[in-house]
């Protein structure tokens, strides 16, 4: 007897893919048809007559091949294909218009410049975004600042003193999460400038940001101290540890690099934001090194600016804006998946 | 005596691990077959291997044929929806659907299959008749099913089974998670299924493979593949087996 | 009859601390939830006292003029109202493509396409608003703009879809298509979450009966997710409803409820804020408070529903 090798007689033969075939070659072959005879015309005709003639075509196909029920899967599988390649569709344009856009606009000299002595319609590679940077920059520190103690207090309390509240902290928690950005900036407003007579400035922008940056850090650590194993704790108890020098010497350190995660996600959800500044920081074309007083910038704001003046040049320097600040956010978020896959999560 | 389904040479891995090695069993018309054996003996990866439930692990592959009416249930082509249909299963643990009532749970099949539905209240009437609980249900059938007993909700999903009119009924140790009562009612309904149809039972209680079956087929896997060490009539496995290994385990030796 | 004992444990001082410390960051997004209530609620009490009822119908946008005499008269009744049909019209573009799109992940996709269309779920979460809005004037405008006219064309009998002016530059139809782009990550990922959670028993069950894979679907995975999928469609409901600067630079903002989406008028309370913040005076501004208000509870009922509602479905 020869010995049987493993079959996966299940996965379809290169025999069983034929009809398959000739249903995408006749599915672009009707398509061009229906786009030269009939009143549909262009991209968007072709698309959709394509995606019409490809569901008639794989029913028709496998209503002759099996049956009414194979038909009516077949239908609805290309269907949910098609959601499938619309949600990749905006995405894919967008990253594209960024590079394509973006990349001209770039120069290092940039990097080096602000915007106090450079109009909007001068050529683009003159002027700079260094105040946005520094402005970011200042609202990234002082919003982690604010928010991660804050964030990571509360996965505290809803993996290790578990009160009998943890329900309604997590459901605000959530609720929180849900909190328009442009009101997160109208209460900082209320407070700071309204209330406390302050002005505009860095730390304001911040604070909105903590607002914003307070739920994500709190949702990611909860599950990152979650995943910490019960034993670890009990052991420390069991050794005659108090609850904190627990929490503190052995939680803690076992979580850092997922809470390390936890912040670096935080960051990348506000790093972008741009209706709170509006309201809080006021916007600045020179470098304001003084985060705790006066007007400055950052780079959502200076991309809002440069669109709103609506010359060429200055659309042509939100791009690189956008670029810059496309890099920025996605650094951050490739470090936050990184991160988390070297704890073995993806 | 007609063979209603046939297995020839089946073997199934999961990965690299060999599961299951060179299995050849009959399962004729109108009888119940018991597969016994030890955990792990590979007997639940068989029975899932008759009716084309083993490819939803990722990792699976198997060979050799299975035979229903002579023609090969795994050839290329073969619309496995309708092998399904024909080959039943019932599961270990009871699992209606919970968002159907009692009659749409029983009805299901049709509707997935997306059959007509004649003479329903019929069919109804029947399925449940035969699996052994129309008594008790004829009353709420549109009640939903999981406010049933753990029992009552197995011999739904057996009722489920057979509004498709299978000509195979696998199951996969259908009185595990139930208490003794439910399960004397269920073999009493094993009992009477087979008049007309093929079951194959995967079980580890052995008085169950005794009162139940017609035939026995005892797995055994010593830390390499499962293999099928003796089949026959179940009177002969339980009083006179051929393998010493059989007599020991149906006399409690081990497993 | 020994009576049980009682266990008591003092804890120590430093446990105690630790516990009111930890309890008081726990509560710290109670407590901001309710400072924002307050401190907007106390800013803009004025013009809700004056108003009433009107700030929330009426759909004037007025400052007092002291030389003419005429009172101030704000009303965000037209912006409530666009942005409202903003958040149907992102759900209605944005919902069938992230529930689809989490069908296809879970149960269509091949295995190595699943991982990069994560990514690319993760990164449409990621794109800063700013960008989409950006995006939505420069690049999908001009498309949304000739399938505008494509709409009033064939469906001009449709009284929404009427024109009275060849306007189809930043419409409410264009702002809720850029919307539904950035909705359906949210969605998406908990539909994900949900049907990923549909009992395999159930599913093997369906399959074992002849079940394709549409009937399976249809008969295990919808019945068990619905709720988790509209709790989703809700959170991405709030999400749309709090939009700002998207929707402030596709959108063209207007002081009129119309029911015509494709023309080049349309409201949000979000981006009305932004609109009138710069040159607000001390009494619009206070409107504008009562505004966010307003905003603010709306999408926080619409949270907090949404929550309770997958709350109840998923994370049980």
């Amino acid at each position: 007897m020869t010995i049987a090798a493993p079959k996966h007689p299940w996965r379809p033969t290169p025999k069983d893919l034929v009809p398959d075939f000739i249903g995408v070659l006749l599915t672009v072959l009707i398509s061009f048809l229906i786009i030269a005879f009939s009143p549909l015309s262009g991209k968007l005709g072709f698309v959709v007559s394509l995606l019409f003639t490809a569901m008639v075509v794989s029913g028709v196909v496998n209503y002759i091949r099996r049956d009414r029920k194979a038909a009516f899967n077949a239908v609805t599988s290309v269907l949910i294909y098609i959601t499938g390649t619309f949600l990749i569709i905006p995405v894919g344009s967008i990253l594209l218009e960024i590079i394509a856009k973006g990349i001209p606009g770039l120069n290092w000299t940039m990097f080096i410049h602000d915007m106090s002595v450079t109009s909007a319609d001068a050529p683009a590679n003159e002027g700079g975004l260094l105040h946005a940077i520094i402005g970011t920059g200042y609202l990234i520190f002082f919003a982690s600042i604010l928010s991660v103690p804050i964030g990571i207090l509360t996965g505290l309390y809803l993996t290790e003193i578990k009160g009998k509240f943890s329900g309604i902290v997590r459901f605000f928690v959530q609720a929180m999460s849900g909190v328009p950005s442009i009101v997160a900036g109208l209460f900082i407003y209320a407070v700071w400038m309204i209330q406390l007579g302050n002005q505009y400035s860095n730390i304001a922008g911040a604070a909105s940001l903590a607002i914003l940056m307070i739920p994500t850090v709190a949702r990611t650590a909860e599950e990152v101290l979650k995943l910490i194993p019960p034993d670890l704790r009990e052991a420390g108890l069991a050794l005659g540890a108090t609850q904190w020098r627990t929490v503190a010497m052995i939680v803690l350190p076992a979580a850092r690099s997922g809470l390390i995660t936890a912040v670096i996600l935080g960051i990348a959800r506000v790093a972008g934001e741009t209706a709170p500044l509006l309201l809080t920081v006021g916007g600045a074309d020179a470098v304001n090194l003084n985060p705790f007083s006066g007007n400055s910038s950052a780079l959502p704001y200076y991309i809002w600016k440069a669109f709103s003046l609506g010359t060429d040049q200055s659309i042509a320097r939100a791009w690189a804006g956008i670029f810059v600040l496309m890099a920025l956010v996605m650094a951050f978020f490739t470090l936050a998946r990184v991160l988390g896959n070297r704890r073995g999560r993806a | 005596m007609t063979t209603g389904l046939e297995a020839r040479n089946i073997h199934a891995w999961f990965g690299k691990k060999h599961a299951v090695s060179n299995i050849s069993l009959d399962f004729n018309q109108g009888t119940v077959t018991a597969l016994i054996g030890p955990s792990g003996c590979g007997k639940s990866t068989f029975i899932r291997i008759l009716n084309r439930m083993h490819e939803f692990i990722p990792t699976a592959a198997m060979a050799g044929e299975v035979l229903l009416d002579g023609s090969d249930i795994y050839q290329s082509g073969v619309d496995v929806t309708k092998i399904r249909l024909q080959i039943g299963m019932v599961f270990q643990k009871p699992n209606p659907f919970p968002s159907m009532t009692i009659a749409e749970n029983v009805l299901s099949g049709l509707k997935l299959a997306q059959l007509k539905i004649e003479n329903r209240d019929e069919l109804l009437e029947t399925c449940l008749r035969r699996a052994g609980l129309w008594d008790e249900v004829k009353d709420r059938l549109d009640e939903y099913g999981g406010a049933l007993s753990g029992g009552q909700q197995q011999r739904l999903c057996i009722a489920r089974s057979l509004a498709v009119q299978p000509k195979v009924l696998l199951m996969d140790e259908p009185c595990s998670a139930l208490d003794p009562g439910s399960t004397l009612r269920i073999e009493e309904t094993i009992r009477e299924l087979a008049q007309t149809m093929t079951i194959v039972i995967v079980t580890h209680n052995m008085q169950q493979a005794a009162r139940v079956s017609d035939y026995t087929a005892f797995f055994l896997s010593d830390g390499g593949p499962g293999e099928l060490i003796e089949t026959a009539d179940t009177k002969t496995i339980f009083s006179v087996p051929k393998d010493k290994r059989t007599e020991d385990y149906v006399t409690g030796r081990f497993g | 009859m020994p009576t049980p004992r009682t266990i008591t444990t003092e804890p120590r001082k430093s446990d105690r601390v630790f516990s009111a410390i930890v309890t008081g960051g726990g509560f710290f997004s109670l407590i901001v939830l309710g400072l924002i209530s307050l401190f907007l609620l106390f800013n803009g009490f004025n013009v809700l006292k004056t108003e009433g009822l009107k700030f929330l119908t009426g759909f004037e946008w007025q400052n007092a003029i002291p030389d003419a005499g005429t009172p101030a008269n704000y009303g965000i009744g037209a912006m409530l109202y666009g942005t409202l049909v903003l958040g149907l019209i992102a759900l209605f573009f944005g919902f069938p493509i992230a529930v689809g799109s989490a069908l296809f992940l879970s149960y269509y996709a091949p295995d190595w396409l699943k991982k990069p269309m994560v990514i690319v779920i993760d990164i449409m979460a990621a794109i800063p608003s700013v960008v989409y809005g950006l995006w939505g004037y420069f690049v999908l405008m001009p498309h949304a703009e000739y399938w505008a006219k494509l709409i009033h064309k064939y469906l001009s009998f449709i009284p929404i879809f009427d024109m009275p002016a060849p306007a189809y530059s930043r419409s409410p139809f264009i702002a809720g298509l850029v919307l539904s782009i950035m909705i359906v990550p949210i969605i998406t990922s908990i539909s994900r979450e949900v049907f990923a959670q549909t009992p395999l028993d159930r599913i093997q069950a369906a399959y074992a009966l002849g079940a394709t894979k549409w009937t399976m679907i249809k008969a295990v995975v919808i019945p068990y997710g619905a709720g988790g999928v509209i709790g989703g469609a809700m959170l991405g409901l709030g999400r749309a409803l709090g939009e700002t600067v998207a929707v402030y630079t596709v959108l063209n903002l207007v002081y009129d409820i119309r029911p015509e989406v494709l023309l080049s008028a349309g409201g949000s309370v979000a981006s009305m804020i932004v609109n009138k913040f710069g040159e607000a005076d001390k009494a619009e501004l206070q409107a504008l408070m009562a505004a966010g208000l307003v905003l603010f509870l709306v999408t926080l009922i619409v949270n907090f529903l949404a929550n309770l509602i997958i709350n109840r479905t998923v994370r049980k």
